[in-house]
């Protein structure tokens, strides 16, 4: 049961094969049976019975979506009414939100049934979901190495099939990365798409919420719900949202990719390079057309970012004072006391080390210098983009430099850290979507094939990545011990 | 004051924009309700909340913009304004910095006679935090969200003013501008209209300016004159005494009547602006322009010309009519309904009914004599029914109780006797009674004259048409 395609599932339920509340205990489960890997920070199975019954008797009278009675993970970034929402932090390890995001109550309204929240690095700062307060999660493939993040509790459980599938957000590669280390499909929408309230803000305007599931088809279902105009996000977009699965079984036939060279210069993994190409050759044989171009600004972005992204985290976090919500120090002398013990205490390293960062560059004599310079840079990647997207209709290139690495090799080098995120950074200063789509192995760990596209061209991404799924099955391989 | 120091003031207003809910939610605006329950999540700052923009405060920064003949940024940005404060829930303001709403503009304004343009520099929309509460907590600080998000429209000025009366002129005609412009209702007791100070002075001559000192939160123009004149006072003092002015926030203690020390430069707040990537820019285009332009009111000093010439009024009464919007529709209102002559209207609402309104402390939208009633008394002075003085009479009552003119006269037998059989009658008879007085005025004191009218009307309570009287007197004197 826990194997099957959302599709396969949603006929399962009409059929009544079986009911959602025999689908999402065998969820639930799993989820105990396999708490080794910490993917989630709570487990919401009260609620998920209660839905569970709610989406059978929807079912019952003929009144369900696809997604109803489907056992469906959030990531914890996502505000749930009556449920913890902690993002992964200590400051908020005391919070239940009052408020549902909207990501979320689209959920609720397709019936779809929600198992808990999903482990994180915190505050969605992280590449190894070893920054989380509760602990690193694990990689599915091979539990000595990290997951990927920071939506890393979300890639393990849809990997190791303890949810069908789960939301994640990408601000820097914290979709495409762990979808990439833990072998599964994950989608980052074009900035805009996905309604970001109730998503709690790292940098707001690179943060981009997305599905992340076993195949392109799931992502298709996942992000039918997911996308629109929400009036409570001024930056997200009024644009029709197209039928994700109607041009799913498109032909390849002239498609034109291009492979960026600056994704496969110094620093890839040969292994990981050759998967890459042995991709991309069954790119050729569906018929598609491949050309080498050039991004020059792409060796900015790391840097671009490393000052955007923590300047506008500097001040998402200041809410994050102890007077209102979250985490306060114990018996503080006077306000400072309060302000510096509460988030001294509360946060953790990482998420200190960024908000210092973007304090600093955001600074009278510095903001020049850095912020401005960033954002002249990040005009200068999306004009880049745009250009390199007129040319031909996609590009493709690896999601990470190498397969998962081990749990703390990296946590105590933060700028090797942050190179691991090198070729998914600059689509975020963009603005536009990709893709991580299961390409191949090397020692036993996946291998993520990105797939860059237009603004608004999810639809034909899901094509693309599909089309691939249906002449390799990578992306139905189950890890040892979770089958 | 000393004469050979001259003093520079610019002020910064925040005038809080009428607008019925907040700028970035949905919450209400309303002055007043129980502590935290006018802050939904956005004014809360709960961990996922978005802003977005209220249409309705950008509207109104436009039309005050037009008013004060500003550009009107086809493009403006809003930034976060970093700092931490229990009442600001987000830990940063969203403001605007570089690329404010309303650009250059001015106001003229008269001081002793003398009008004097104030450039203004930049108008801008931003949030109000909310409001730290010392009292009642036993030594721990309560927070009230309610007014957190409150749309503001902060107006700077130029450093053009040369002294306290200037100031408050100027803060006087953007206070009957605000309102006038429906935009702001103008109280300045809850807070809706305050300024900061910025004060410096310089030797007479020096182009230079002196280092200035910022006074914060004045909230009437009783304390605005007093803070800038003592804040003048202590500025020259001091640099007498050899010593210098230090930049630095200050503020105005209305009871001691003077200003202290509320943080120096070095402790200022690096604020850290940076564009709120929450929040599109504002676009403005000529289609919005031209529909606001249309909606646009007369302004003051339009009006007030418009009172000289088409009812012929004098400055003094102009003035006063125009003073706000709403004293300006009732005198308007009264001399539609009432078809009186203008002047007579003007003269009974500033002289009447100003004087009992200031009396009460009531403003003109208060008034207990409504624009109808006071015509319906105007009317029975104009056709003669009732004579000046019986009006005066009559406007007791009005002020008193929620009758009409017509009732309080019939009621009371106001009515003016204009028969004159009954008038020669009396006449008649005061003849007959005061025979020496008679024989005074046929020798030539005319001054008599006055004594017969007198009689008649006491005789009479004041009901007898004067005219009439005076006519029939002289001619039975004869």
């Amino acid at each position: 049961m826990h194997n099957k395609s959302i599709a396969e599932l949603a006929k399962g339920l009409r059929s009544g094969q079986f009911s959602s509340v025999e689908l999402t205990t065998a969820f639930l489960d799993r989820i105990k049976q396999h708490s080794v890997l910490n993917a989630y920070i709570t487990v919401t199975e009260e609620l998920a019975l209660e839905q569970a019954k709610a989406a059978d008797a929807r079912l019952a009278i003929g009144d369900a979506e696809l997604l109803t009675g489907i056992p469906v993970a959030q990531k914890d970034i996502f505000c749930t009414e009556g449920v913890k929402t902690s993002c992964g932090s200590k400051i908020l390890d005391n919070f239940i939100a009052p408020y549902n995001a909207t990501v979320v109550d689209k959920f609720n309204n397709a019936g779809a049934v929600m198992l808990g929240k999903l482990n994180m690095d915190e505050f969605a700062m992280g590449s190894s979901n070893e920054t989380s307060y509760y602990g690193a999660v694990k990689n599915p493939w091979d539990t000595n190495t990290v997951p990927g993040g920071s939506s890393g509790g979300s890639a393990a459980a849809v990997a190791a099939r303890l949810a069908v599938c789960a939301t994640g957000t990408d601000t820097g590669g914290s979709i495409r990365q762990p979808a990439a280390l833990c072998g599964i499909t994950g989608l980052k929408p074009t900035y805009g798409r996905v309604s970001r309230y109730g998503m709690i803000a790292y940098a707001s305007s690179l943060d981009q919420g997305g599905p992340m599931t076993r195949s392109a088809e799931d992502a298709a279902i996942m992000l039918q719900t997911m996308a629109g105009f929400d009036d409570k996000d001024s930056t997200s977009v009024d644009l029709p949202v197209p039928d994700y699965r109607v041009g799913l079984n498109n032909s390849l036939e002239g498609l034109k990719i291009g492979l960026p060279k600056e994704f496969f210069g110094e620093g890839l993994n040969a292994d990981v390079a050759a998967t890459i190409e042995a991709a991309i050759d069954e790119y050729r044989k569906l018929g598609a057309k491949v050309t080498e171009i050039s991004m020059p600004s792409l060796k900015l972005a790391i840097p671009a970012y490393y000052v955007i992204a923590p300047a506008e985290c500097s001040a998402n976090l200041s809410r994050f004072d102890g007077v209102r919500f979250g985490y306060r120090c114990e018996n503080p002398a006077d306000l400072t006391d309060l302000y510096t013990r509460s988030r001294g205490e509360g946060f953790g390293k990482e998420v200190k080390r960024r908000i210092l960062m973007g304090t600093y560059a955001l600074s009278t004599g510095y903001y020049d210098a850095y912020y401005i310079k960033a954002q002249k840079i990040r005009r200068l990647i999306s004009e880049d983009f745009k250009a390199a997207l007129s040319e031909v209709d996609v590009m493709m290139g690896p999601v990470t430099p190498s397969t998962a690495f081990g749990i703390g090799e990296k946590i105590g080098n933060p700028i090797e850290m942050y190179l691991s995120d090198i070729y998914t950074i600059a689509i975020n200063l963009a603005g536009v979507p990709a893709m991580s789509v299961p390409a191949g192995f090397v020692e036993g760990k996946p291998v993520g094939l990105q797939i860059i596209g237009n603004y608004f061209a999810e639809d034909r991404l899901l094509n693309i990545a599909h089309q691939y799924q249906q002449v390799t099955d990578w992306h139905q391989l189950i890890p040892n011990d979770f089958e | 004051m000393n004469s050979q120091w001259e003093t520079v003031i610019g002020l910064e207003i925040h005038a809080q924009l009428a607008t019925r809910s907040k700028i970035f939610s949905g919450a209400s605006t309303a002055y007043g309700a129980e502590p935290n329950t006018q802050a939904c999540a956005v004014d809360l700052g709960l961990p996922g909340v978005l802003p977005v923009l209220n249409e309705d405060a950008v509207r109104k920064a436009v039309i005050f913009g037009m008013a004060i003949e500003a550009h009107i940024a086809p493009y403006s940005v809003f930034a976060r304004k970093n700092y931490f404060y229990p009442d600001l829930p987000k830990g940063y303001q969203i403001s605007q910095m570089d690329l404010p709403i309303v650009g250059v503009g001015h106001l003229d304004i008269d001081v002793d006679g003398v009008t004097k343009r104030i450039g203004i520099t930049r108008a801008h929309l931003e949030e109000d935090a909310g409001k730290s509460l010392h009292e009642d907590f036993h030594g721990l600080t309560g927070i009230d969200l309610n007014r957190a998000g409150t749309p503001l429209l902060e107006i700077v000025s130029e450093p053009e003013m040369s002294s306290a009366k200037e100031a408050v002129a100027y803060m006087r005609k953007m206070h009957e501008l605000v309102r006038y412009l429906g935009i702001c209702d103008g109280n300045m007791q809850e807070g809706s209209f305050r300024c900061d100070a910025n004060v410096s002075v310089r030797p007479k001559g020096q182009k230079e300016f002196g280092t200035r000192a910022e006074i914060k939160n004045i909230n009437s123009f009783k304390f605005v004159e007093k803070a800038i004149n003592h804040e003048i006072e202590r500025q020259i003092e001091l640099i007498e005494s050899g010593g210098t002015v230090v930049q630095e926030t200050r503020l105005y203690d209305s009871d001691k009547d003077e200003t202290r020390s509320m943080r120096s430069k070095e402790e200022a707040n690096d604020y850290r602006y940076f564009p709120d990537p929450d929040l599109l820019p504002v676009l403005i285009d000529e289609n919005f322009k031209t529909q606001i332009k249309a909606q646009l009111p007369e302004l003051p000093q339009a009006k007030k010309l418009r009172f000289k010439t088409d009812y012929n009024l004098d400055e003094e009464s102009s003035t006063l009519l125009t003073s706000s919007r709403q004293m300006a529709d009732y005198f308007e209102a009264v001399v539609k309904e009432s078809a009186c002559e203008a002047k007579m209207c003007a003269n009974w609402i500033t002289g009447d009914l100003l004087a009992v309104l200031n009396k009460a402390d009531l403003d003109i939208t208060d008034s207990p004599v409504s624009h109808e009633r006071l015509a319906g008394l105007l009317k029975r002075i104009s056709d003669d029914t009732i004579s000046g003085k019986i009006a005066k009479q009559v406007f007791e009552e009005l002020w008193q109780s929620t009758a009409t003119a017509d009732q309080i006269i019939e009621a009371k037998g106001l009515k003016q006797i204009t028969d004159t059989g009954a008038i020669e009658a009396i006449i008649d008879k005061i003849i007959a009674d005061n025979q020496d007085q008679v024989e005074q005025y046929r020798s030539g004191k005319d001054k008599v004259f006055g004594f017969f009218v007198g009689q008649v009307m006491k005789e009479m309570q004041g009901k007898a048409n004067p005219g009439e009287v005076n006519k029939m007197l002289k001619a039975k004197l004869k």
